[in-house]
């Protein structure tokens, strides 16, 4: 009876360790989404009082879809372009300090960290001194006559940095980059450095090495980074709102302001959820098409 | 004699040599891994380099790969110099000592891996691929990731990917060095039986002696960045040049010695307060000369009474016995105190015990007379350096 007894105990005891982090996902996940997906198919009665009623509101979707189809579109297109930057960035980066950093590795790693201990606010708001114009970046391109240049290339609009589009892409870019940087600097920091040198052994020149042996390898990587760039970059509104214009407003300016200008919760709620949908679709497509297993594993 | 005749192979008989290594050394900053290797490779020879860890051997290896430039001589394959080749325009290919197989491949496409970097047609490929996998056994593997092997198949999958492309040389460092003595021993017999199969020149890394005996056609031993000697398994056995190398294979009585007089080729000397004539010298001492006289274990008597009159004899007390299964294994002291340690098969009675007093006796072809004082020798365990289990990924 006594063992019984035991080993009944011993099945439970991993639910007993999982409980608290899954009453947290209940708590603090299922039940508000249930809460959003309420509210998204509510309508709203009265439009001076926080009151909705569940009528199977379909049309908050299609509404919220034809009123911000530019947001949206622009929201992802930002964060796709910074995303391409952080890797095209974050890619060499990572490189350099898995394989060649040797001694001053842990110092560059950490200053890769550094700006995480000033507020992501604050560092936004800094970039705005930097691109204004009076701040030194127009300074400097006035200064060497590349202005015409910079705008020919379109990384200035008519001789401006500040509230441009560009402006936005730089400052997501800039904000999410360590995120790229540290995935991809994990999966290549486990590379068996003997495997590029038997690739050299099996008569791949470095290049070639490279690229059948080291980048796929360091795939994942990518992805995890992508992931953590893409999706905060897509939902982010404060380097749109501090860094853009009234056009280049993405999309969590916009159901931050119908939340809390608004109070059109429905509505808001509606656009919610399209966005985590399409990321969600984004997302499994992405990983589809990279072949990483990653996320099934 | 006709046994150490029979053993010798027939590797000096004036095959093309395939790898010469020219007056080569190799220096990392103050540190001299490699001083002056001159030596050649011939086609087809199964030639190791043996030696304790930090002698230059691995050195040596990743010079002839290409990872290493020699910081003087020349290093030349098939008569081409290639001291400054880089690796991948090198026709030699390397067994690395944790395999390193890509793991995002499966086995066929690891095998595939240089034919296809040649950019030879596809069905070359194929064709060469599943012949080497043939001739490793492992044709029903080809579709495996390289985890899911062990490390004995993983070795073998290695093998297969660098003779794929019948290299003039293949390169092995330590490829044993992972696996337990089982699979080490059945793998020394496989590889010699692929080497035969293939015909193609095996330069073999290793710090195990018995590994270098068992495999070699020719063994360069190495300590310190020097190449000490080169020679088959038997002639390093049998005529060790240094003391290091007497003492590095196998094991060896180590007594210091004076030279009296050379008379042909046969010398006098004294040892052990004895004089004692060493027949087909090779040390080039002169009388006067300190050197070292050998005898190993296994080629000494130990009777109560000489049988032999043609033997060499000293008197010796009997201070340990340890019975070995074939063998037993005696420690004795001689008269003036130094020690000796005899192997002798382990009859069922008639063998001296401790205390009993001895005849030690050796013919002439057993011993040897070495340049240098015997504490040349290496002294502690000249193991090799830990190494880790293959390291399997996901």
């Amino acid at each position: 009876m006594a063992g019984e007894n035991s080993l009944r105990k011993g099945r439970r005891a991993p639910y007993g360790l999982l409980s608290p982090g899954m009453l947290w996902l209940i708590l603090f996940f299922l039940v508000p989404m249930w809460t959003l997906l309420r509210i998204a198919l509510s309508t709203k009665p009265n439009a001076f009082l926080p009151e909705y009623e569940f009528t199977w509101e379909w049309s908050n979707f299609s509404d919220a879809v034809s009123r911000f189809q530019p947001e949206l579109v622009r929201s992802f297109s930002y964060a796709a372009a910074a995303t391409i930057l952080c890797i095209a960035i974050g890619y060499p980066l990572a490189y350099y300090l898995a394989f060649k950093a040797g001694k001053y590795r842990s110092v560059l790693l950490a200053m890769v960290m550094v700006p995480f201990f000033i507020s992501f606010l604050i560092r936004t708001i800094a970039w705005q001194t930097i691109l204004g114009q009076e701040g030194p970046a127009l300074w400097f391109m006035e200064t060497f006559r590349l202005v015409t240049i910079t705008d020919a290339i379109g990384l200035t609009s008519s001789g401006a940095f500040l509230n441009t589009p560009q402006a936005v892409i730089l400052g997501l870019t800039y904000n999410f980059v360590p995120f790229m940087i540290l995935p991809i600097y994990v999966s290549l920091e486990k590379i068996d450095p003997g495997l590029i040198s038997a690739g050299q052994d099996l008569y791949s020149a470095p290049r070639q090495a490279f690229r059948k042996i080291v980048l796929p390898l360091s795939l994942p990587g990518v992805f995890a980074g992508t992931l953590l760039t893409f999706i905060p970059s897509a939902g982010d509104y404060i380097n749109a709102e501090l860094l853009g214009n009234v056009k280049t407003s993405m999309i969590g300016s916009q159901i931050s302001k119908l939340f809390l200008k608004e109070s059109n919760y429905p509505e808001a709620a509606a656009l919610s959820f399209i966005f985590m949908a399409i990321i969600t679709i984004g997302v499994l497509v992405y990983a589809k098409l990279l072949g990483t297993d990653e996320l099934s594993a | 004699m006709t046994i150490a005749d029979a053993a010798e192979p027939a590797v000096s008989t004036g095959r093309k040599p395939v790898i010469e290594i020219d007056d080569v050394s190799k220096v990392f900053g103050d540190f001299t891994a490699v001083d002056h290797a001159d030596f050649t490779i011939a086609e087809g020879e199964f030639f190791s380099m043996l030696g304790p860890s930090g002698c230059g051997k691995t050195t040596t290896l990743r010079m002839i790969a290409g990872f290493e430039m020699p910081s003087s001589g020349a290093i030349r394959l098939q008569g081409q110099d290639v001291s400054n080749v880089p690796p991948h325009k090198r026709d030699v290919n390397t067994v690395f000592q944790q395999y390193a197989l890509f793991p995002h491949m499966n086995v066929w496409d690891n095998v595939a891996y240089g034919p296809r970097a040649k950019k030879l047609p596809k069905d070359e490929v194929a064709k060469r691929v599943d012949e080497l996998l043939g001739v490793v056994k492992l044709s029903d593997f080809a579709k495996r990731r390289p985890s899911q092997l062990s490390g004995g198949q993983q070795q073998r999958i290695a093998l297969a990917r660098a003779l794929v492309n019948y290299p003039k040389a293949l390169l092995l460092d330590e490829p044993l060095g992972a696996l337990d003595l089982k699979l080490r021993q059945s793998m020394q017999l496989e590889l010699k039986r692929i080497q035969r199969e293939v015909g193609i020149t095996f330069i073999f890394v290793t710090h195990d002696q018995e590994e270098a005996l068992t495999m070699s056609d020719r063994i360069a031993v190495m300590n310190k960045g020097r190449v000490e000697q080169i020679g088959s398994p038997r002639e390093i056995y049998d005529h060790p040049a240094t003391v290091f190398v007497a003492g590095f294979i196998g094991q060896a009585n180590l007594w210091p010695a004076v030279v009296k007089a050379n008379q042909g080729t046969t010398t006098t000397i004294e040892v052990a307060g004895r004089a004692i004539e060493v027949a087909d010298d090779r040390s080039g001492l002169r009388p006067g000369d300190h050197g070292t006289f050998m005898v190993r274990p296994e080629r000494m008597y130990v009777e109560p009474q000489l049988s032999d009159p043609d033997r060499w004899t000293v008197d010796a007390v009997v201070t340990e016995l340890v019975f070995q299964g074939p063998v037993v294994r005696y420690e004795l002291r001689l008269p003036d105190g130094s020690g000796a340690v005899a192997h002798v098969p382990a009859r069922r009675d008639g063998l001296p015990i401790p205390g009993d007093t001895v005849q030690a006796s050796w013919s002439d072809e057993s011993s040897v007379l070495l340049p240098g004082s015997p504490d040349q020798a290496p002294t502690v365990e000249t193991g090799p350096p830990i190494t880790a289990p293959p390291v399997t990924r996901d």
